[in-house]
């Protein structure tokens, strides 16, 4: 780990940082489940689950062990019958919401969720009123048509 | 001697930004010609001083110097010389003395060229920039010096990262930085329009080859992150939304949001302070970037309470320059009002539209970078915001742009109609939305991305073929009449397709491989061969081989396509240096498809572990960014921008004869 964080340190403005462990491993094939509906959704699930001890990994990118153990846990899970919800639901009353790659919607993750939204209608209010300013004072036979100003542009080229 | 050689310049390059951030700003105040004219010289000097210094410790790399402590924990006798020489801006004290090179260079290419620019401006502009300079300079001096010495050197450096020793990484920093920096001079001269408290045509004309050419410098460095990645870190990932590329895509976007707006400033003079206000955004978003990096108070909290030298001090320059900026632009915003008239329907809506939804968009990717730093410093709860939320987040936005983009981009300026702009585009859209549908059939069940994906891109592009078409009248007049045309479009013109044709290559090569890409993982014996998604391939075993400083064990599979049967060779490094493994994933690459070999673990008796992928049409989300950069640099070469600059307007349809 320490090899790690020191790599980091030196790449962190340098990019796509932040994914360095080594050799990619990631879901090795003793883990694989003989249903492939089964472990598609392990999958998926994976993809929405982070390394809790990675940075900014998924469970399904990294090699670390504890990566692994989850991955086999949400296995076990799935094997045993529960849906995705349920998985999501155990692992979140062990290790948190730090385990979720995407926040819940919901309290006060509410303004991460609608901050972007909530400018765009602002944002797309403030840009109708500033272009709805522009307009009425527009004389429309004052102006050339298209067409004219496309001749008047090609008359002054030459 | 030649390292305090290095820091004796990089001393005397912070004593001349001194002078340039002061002088010429009290000339131009008071109107002392001789006092503004000082500031072109010392763009320069300041410039030449810096290339000296950073010279010096490319000196040092490559003839490894290990009694400078950056030389000896960064780099290694035994390292191939192209190493040694990326390895100057391989770490922290390095990529800064890079960082404010780039800033002096672009300052000195004002000072040198911008003989046609109102000596005021120029005077100011070049004043802001030094002062930025000056902020960056202290910063290397007293926390990251680059030039300090061992009181006892060791024998042998301690390398560099091993995933760094890659070419495209090794030129991945410079473009970006180009990039980042870059937009600096836009803040410079948006900060001096606004203590001169004038902003016209001319001065959109002198912003917008700048933003320009860092808007194209950050595509390409952005690009060979994100080909990078794809290739070397082992699964073909190619992009994580992880702070760190975020940081560089946030200035990417509002620098595309400026370069847009620039043009109405230009053409139709409105949208003046807007365009000043993103201006300051872009490079606000550079800093802000450089702070979330260097002070890794995104990785953690407690890293940057443990360490908060540098992280303090870049959040300081952050808080100047972004507040001192913006209170700037709160004073005299109010004076920037302009009259021009616009009807609802009009490039000038279009071009607002384009603005909106990248600036949301942008405020997306910030808001998820910084959310869980926000979140745990207010209520010391801890969550993750990863690539789920950003994809879901983030694409509506793209989506919403690439359906604007056709049609706005044709408007004309002042008033349009829909219907008259769509009537070329009715076809087009017919065939996007084709091609949608039958992609949707062709792969019953699966996403809706693919087809949308790929309908849009497809629109987008032909959209901006169709544009071009329009404007030589293609099919209307005669061939003769549209070449004629073709060769009297303005370079401006041509950059805008090839930009936006790039845009939506990149969207339909993101929207195959995030739909269509096959994972196969397993073991397979020594002369066994597999198939995978129709790809059959045999495995002939793995060597060992000794690098220059790492050793191998190398794989060895043939492609079985019945034609030339190539042979991928992915390898397993280890860097005793750094103890220190690697991945060198193999990839056949093609214009349809890359074939992706990754060697796992060895599981005896010549099994081996092997993850092969299939990534549909990979090459086409960088081959896109290449075209868009293309775009920039055809844009960057019209011809306003190499005649006439700010007093040419009124005289060029006399002075120069048609080309």
């Amino acid at each position: 780990m320490r090899i790690i964080s020191a790599c980091l340190a030196v790449l962190l403005l340098l990019g796509p940082g932040g994914v360095f462990t080594g050799p990619a491993a990631a879901v090795e094939v003793d883990e694989i489940l003989d249903d492939p509906a089964l472990e598609a959704r392990a999958r998926d699930l994976s993809k929405e689950l982070r390394c809790l001890v990675c940075r900014n990994e998924s469970i399904d990118e990294s090699n670390a062990d504890l990566a692994r153990d989850l991955r086999i846990l949400v296995r076990e899970r799935l094997v045993a019958g529960d849906t995705d919800d349920e998985v999501i639901a155990y692992l979140v009353d062990r290790y948190g919401d730090y385990v979720l790659l995407k926040p819940r919607i919901g309290g006060g993750n509410l303004i991460l969720w609608l901050a972007a939204p909530a400018l765009l209608l602002a944002g797309g209010g403030i840009a109708f009123v500033f272009i709805r300013r522009r307009a009425p004072a527009f004389r429309a036979e004052e102006e050339l048509s298209a067409d004219e100003e496309e001749r008047l542009a090609e008359l002054l080229k030459q | 001697m030649i390292a305090e050689f290095g820091h004796f310049a990089l001393i005397l390059a912070l004593g001349v930004a001194l002078v340039q951030a002061a002088i010429p700003l009290v000339g131009a105040q008071r109107g002392w010609s001789n006092w503004m004219a000082v500031a072109a010289p010392s763009a320069v000097v300041q410039c030449g001083l810096l290339l000296a210094a950073f010279l010096a410790l490319t000196w040092s790399f490559v003839t490894s110097d290990f009694s400078v402590q950056l030389v000896a924990m960064n780099s290694h006798s035994a390292k191939p010389m192209l190493y040694k020489i990326t390895g100057v801006w391989g770490n922290h004290e390095g990529s800064m003395l890079l960082w404010v090179l780039i800033l002096a260079l672009f300052g000195a290419t004002v000072g040198l060229w911008g003989g046609a620019l109102p000596p005021g401006l120029k005077a100011r502009a070049l004043s802001v920039q030094a002062m930025i300079g000056v902020a960056f300079l202290l910063f290397i001096l007293f926390t990251s010096n680059p030039f300090l010495r061992l009181d006892t050197p060791p024998l042998d450096g301690n390398d560099l990262n091993p995933l760094l020793q890659d070419p495209g990484l090794a030129f991945h920093p410079p473009f970006l930085y180009l990039g980042y920096v870059g937009l600096s001079m836009a803040f410079s001269f948006a900060v001096a329009a606004l203590i001169e408290g004038r902003v016209d045509a001319a001065w959109a004309r002198w912003v917008r080859p700048w933003t320009l050419a860092a808007w194209m410098f950050l595509t390409i460095g952005i690009a060979l992150g994100s080909w990078w990645a794809y290739y070397e870190l082992g699964w073909g990932g190619w992009w994580f939304w992880d702070p760190v590329e975020n940081a560089s895509f946030m200035p990417w976007l509002i620098a595309a949001a400026l370069l847009h707006s620039a043009i109405v400033v230009e053409k139709r003079d409105t949208l003046k302070s807007w365009t000043i206000l993103l201006a300051i955004m872009a490079f606000s978003f550079s800093l802000i970037g450089t702070f979330i990096v260097r002070s890794g108070v995104i990785t953690s909290v407690h890293a940057f309470a443990n360490d908060p030298e540098r992280g303090t001090f870049i959040l300081a320059i952050l808080a100047v320059a972004i507040g001192g900026s913006l209170m700037l632009f709160a004073l005299r915003a109010g004076d920037l009002r302009s009259g021009a008239m616009f009807s609802t329907i009009s490039r000038e809506s279009g071009l607002v539209m384009n603005n909106l939804l990248l600036t949301v968009s942008t405020l997306v990717v910030f808001i998820g970078t910084i959310w869980p730093l926000l979140l745990e410093i207010a209520t010391g709860n801890k969550v993750s915001v990863g690539p789920p939320f950003f994809n879901l987040a983030f694409t509506p936005f793209m989506v919403a742009l690439a359906v604007i983009l056709p049609p706005a981009a044709m408007l004309p300026w002042k008033r349009g109609q829909i219907g008259r702009v769509m009537q070329p585009l009715w076809g087009v859209l017919a065939l996007s939305v084709a091609l949608g549908a039958l992609i949707w059939a062709l792969q019953t069940g699966r996403s809706m991305l693919a087809p949308v994906g790929i309908a849009l891109a497809l629109w987008v592009v032909l959209g901006a073929l169709t544009d071009i078409a329009q404007r030589v009248k293609l099919g209307r007049a005669g061939w003769r009449e549209s070449l004629r045309r073709a060769g009297n479009l303005p370079r401006a013109d041509w950059g805008k397709m090839v930009a936006h044709a790039g845009f939506g290559l990149t969207m339909f090569g993101i929207s195959a491989i995030t739909a269509w890409e096959v994972e196969d993982i397993r073991i397979v014996d020594t002369g066994q061969s597999f198939t995978v998604a129709g790809y059959e391939l045999r495995f002939d075993g793995v060597e060992a081989v000794q690098g220059p400083n790492y050793s191998a064990e190398i794989g060895s599979f043939t492609l079985l396509d019945g034609k030339r049967e190539p042979v991928l060779r992915p390898e397993k490094r280890f860097y005793p240096v750094q103890q220190m493994p690697t991945t060198e994933a193999a990839i056949n690459y093609g214009i349809t498809r890359d074939v992706y070999v990754v060697l796992g673990d060895s599981q005896g008796a010549g099994r081996w572990a092997v993850r092969t992928y299939i990534k549909p049409f990979a090459n086409w989300i960088w081959a896109g960014s290449i075209v868009m950069a293309l775009g920039g640099i055809l844009s960057l070469t019209d011809r306003r921008y190499r005649i006439g600059h700010a007093a040419g307007r009124k005289l060029r349809g006399a002075a120069v004869p048609a080309e």
